[in-house]
């Protein structure tokens, strides 16, 4: 019964990135028809490339500000969303909403929001600000793509710390409101280390994502200012569909998948640290 | 469904009231607007003028209406077709989807085989694998067999890719909740294995099978990479494809047009989620990854 999935993965997860591994140690390229084994050359070419390395550099970037972001906002909405008050619902919705559109068709209207002569910079000029061009002036290019990416997708982690939060028994509240625990003593010492296998997960699930951000940024900036928002999975994009030099995009690819799963082996790793009870 | 760990907890004593209630309001208004915002803004504007797009003041209701900006849509792109793409190959990818990983979270969760938990783990890893790392392999494959110009790459991989592993995991987590006497009295009343799944645990399962639809559905219609990649006719366009292409001959967006042509891909999808919100919720909750 498991078959079809199970075929589906070897042929279209397993069999991939196997075979982007080999192709990593060619220069194989559709276009000049080229396929040799070139040993390890892409790799020390990539250690040389100057733009490979400011392009990990702003990935990292760009996960770093990302995931503690969307990550503390959607906890924070979470909490004020599981108080008990007349149209919690509707705001949950609200900030819900923003995942049910596509990231194309969201980041083609932020697009306009964030023009130089755009709504934002009206209403900000309206309060006596005058705002920067937020698609052109470094460093705001970057913080555009973040935040665009921080509101199409963090009603997601909101749901699932909700559904977290709603976990939590009443009375391990009830007991320590008699010991004379205040909310803030009460969300460190019960709320968080109830909630941290969740907090794992989301965690897992974002930093992956962040890797992926692809269209915000072909849409929003095509990668500039100059390199200032080209980040890894774009500049593999360009490497494999655009230039089809595959052999090249490969390699990098492989970088991409070592840094993704590197990073979550870590994190299971350090979670007995602090995830209070397995997963 | 009705085991301990399903059960839901409000904060009680958290009841808000006065000028507390009035603080939360205020907070959480403040913070809905760069969610609420775009999409008004996005379909005023696809209603205004050219020159009223970007004009000052800006207005947030427009001053006039053109409602010939969606008939611009149609002519400049063969979007009624491109519409129909998006819809028949979500429904193909969700139909497939709900039947594997149904079927695959079912024998994850049930059926005891040699290697499950192995297999299992292994099988996580597709759900943190970046779409650009395989999809350089599948492209060559595609071309190789003379498929990446048809729909069935952009089938495939969503619904028996890494997405469909996504799936399975969703679906395990429900049966692996479910209450195991069921079926256990169904097999000593001699059902086989395939019957006790069809007649037994799938009647059951409406409310996670609904999810996991809704959850593929959206995947597949917002799926962008993968149609970008192998779609070069503009009659085989999916949405998210054509959408960054309502431009004049020289490159530049006619804003007014490719925001109407952004608010007909949103509105029916927002409509849906608008009716059937709480369902929607509180099925990603209970399917969802729960701690």
């Amino acid at each position: 019964m498991a078959a079809p999935v199970l075929l589906g993965f070897i042929f279209l997860v397993l069999y991939p990135v196997l075979s982007v591994i080999r192709d990593s140690f060619t220069s194989y390229n559709p276009l000049s028809g080229d396929a040799a084994y070139i040993g390890a050359d892409n790799y020390t070419r990539l250690v040389q490339d100057e733009t490979a390395i400011e392009v990990a550099k702003n990935t990292l970037i760009f996960a770093c500000i990302l995931v503690p972001v969307n990550m503390a906002l959607a906890l924070f909405l979470a909490v004020l969303l599981n108080m008990h008050f007349k149209g919690r619902t509707t705001f949950r919705a609200i900030f819900f909403s923003p995942v049910i559109v596509s990231t194309v068709a969201w980041t083609i209207v932020w697009k306009y929001i964030l023009q130089d002569d755009g709504p934002i910079n009206y209403f900000l000029g309206l309060a006596g600000v005058d705002g920067p061009n937020w698609l052109r002036d470094n460093p705001w290019p970057m913080m555009s793509v973040v935040m665009v990416q921080v509101f199409k997708n963090l009603g997601m982690n909101m749901i699932f710390f909700l559904a977290a939060l709603q976990g939590v028994p009443e009375e391990m509240y009830e007991s320590s409101e008699i010991d004379g625990a205040n909310r803030w003593q009460q969300f460190k010492k019960i709320t968080l280390p109830f909630i941290s296998p969740t907090i794992l997960l989301v965690a897992i699930l974002t930093i992956a994502g962040a890797f992926q951000v692809f269209a915000q940024v072909l849409l929003l900036t095509g990668g500039g200012p100059g390199l200032s928002t080209t980040v890894l999975s774009y500049y593999i994009f360009i490497n494999a569909f655009q230039i089809f030099d595959l052999g090249y995009a490969s390699a990098l690819a492989v970088c991409l998948f070592v840094f993704v799963m590197g990073l979550t082996v870590a994190q299971w790793q350090i979670r007995t640290r602090w995830v209070f009870r397995e997963v | 469904m009705k085991s301990k760990t399903n059960k839901r907890y409000t904060r009680r004593n958290s009841k808000l009231t006065g000028w507390r209630l009035f603080g939360m309001y205020l907070l959480l208004l403040a913070i809905a607007v760069p969610f609420l915002f775009p999409t008004w803004w996005m379909f005023t504007a696809s209603l205004k003028p050219i020159e009223e797009v970007f004009a000052f003041p800006a207005s947030l209701i427009p001053n006039d209406f053109q409602i010939s900006n969606y008939a611009e849509v149609f002519r400049l792109q063969p979007f009624l077709r491109q519409y129909w793409n998006s819809m028949s190959i979500a429904i193909v990818v969700t139909l497939i989807t709900v039947t594997t990983a149904t079927m695959g979270g079912y024998a994850f969760a049930r059926i005891n085989f040699k290697g499950r938990s192995k297999l299992f783990v292994l099988l996580l890893t597709a759900l943190l694998m970046p779409a650009e790392v395989t999809l350089i392999p599948i492209f060559r494959l595609m071309v190789k067999s003379g498929l990446s110009d048809t729909f069935l790459p952009v089938i495939l991989i969503p619904a028996f890719g890494a997405h469909a592993v996504v799936g399975l995991f969703l679906m395990r987590q429900f049966f692996l909740d479910f209450p195991a006497e069921l079926e256990e009295a169904a097999e000593i009343d001699g059902l086989s294995r395939w019957k006790v799944f069809t007649k037994i645990a799938l009647p059951l399962a409406g409310p996670a099978i609904a999810s996991l639809a809704i959850i593929s559905f959206l995947y597949s219609w917002n799926l962008f990479l993968e149609p970008l990649v192998f779609l070069t006719e503009p009659n085989k366009y999916t949405l998210p494809v054509v959408l960054p292409q309502f431009t004049d001959t020289y490159g530049a967006p006619i804003f007014n047009v490719q925001l109407a042509a952004t608010s007909l891909s949103v509105i029916p999808v927002m409509i849906v989620f608008v009716m059937a919100q709480r369902h929607f919720i509180r099925g990603i909750t209970m399917t969802g990854l729960k701690g």
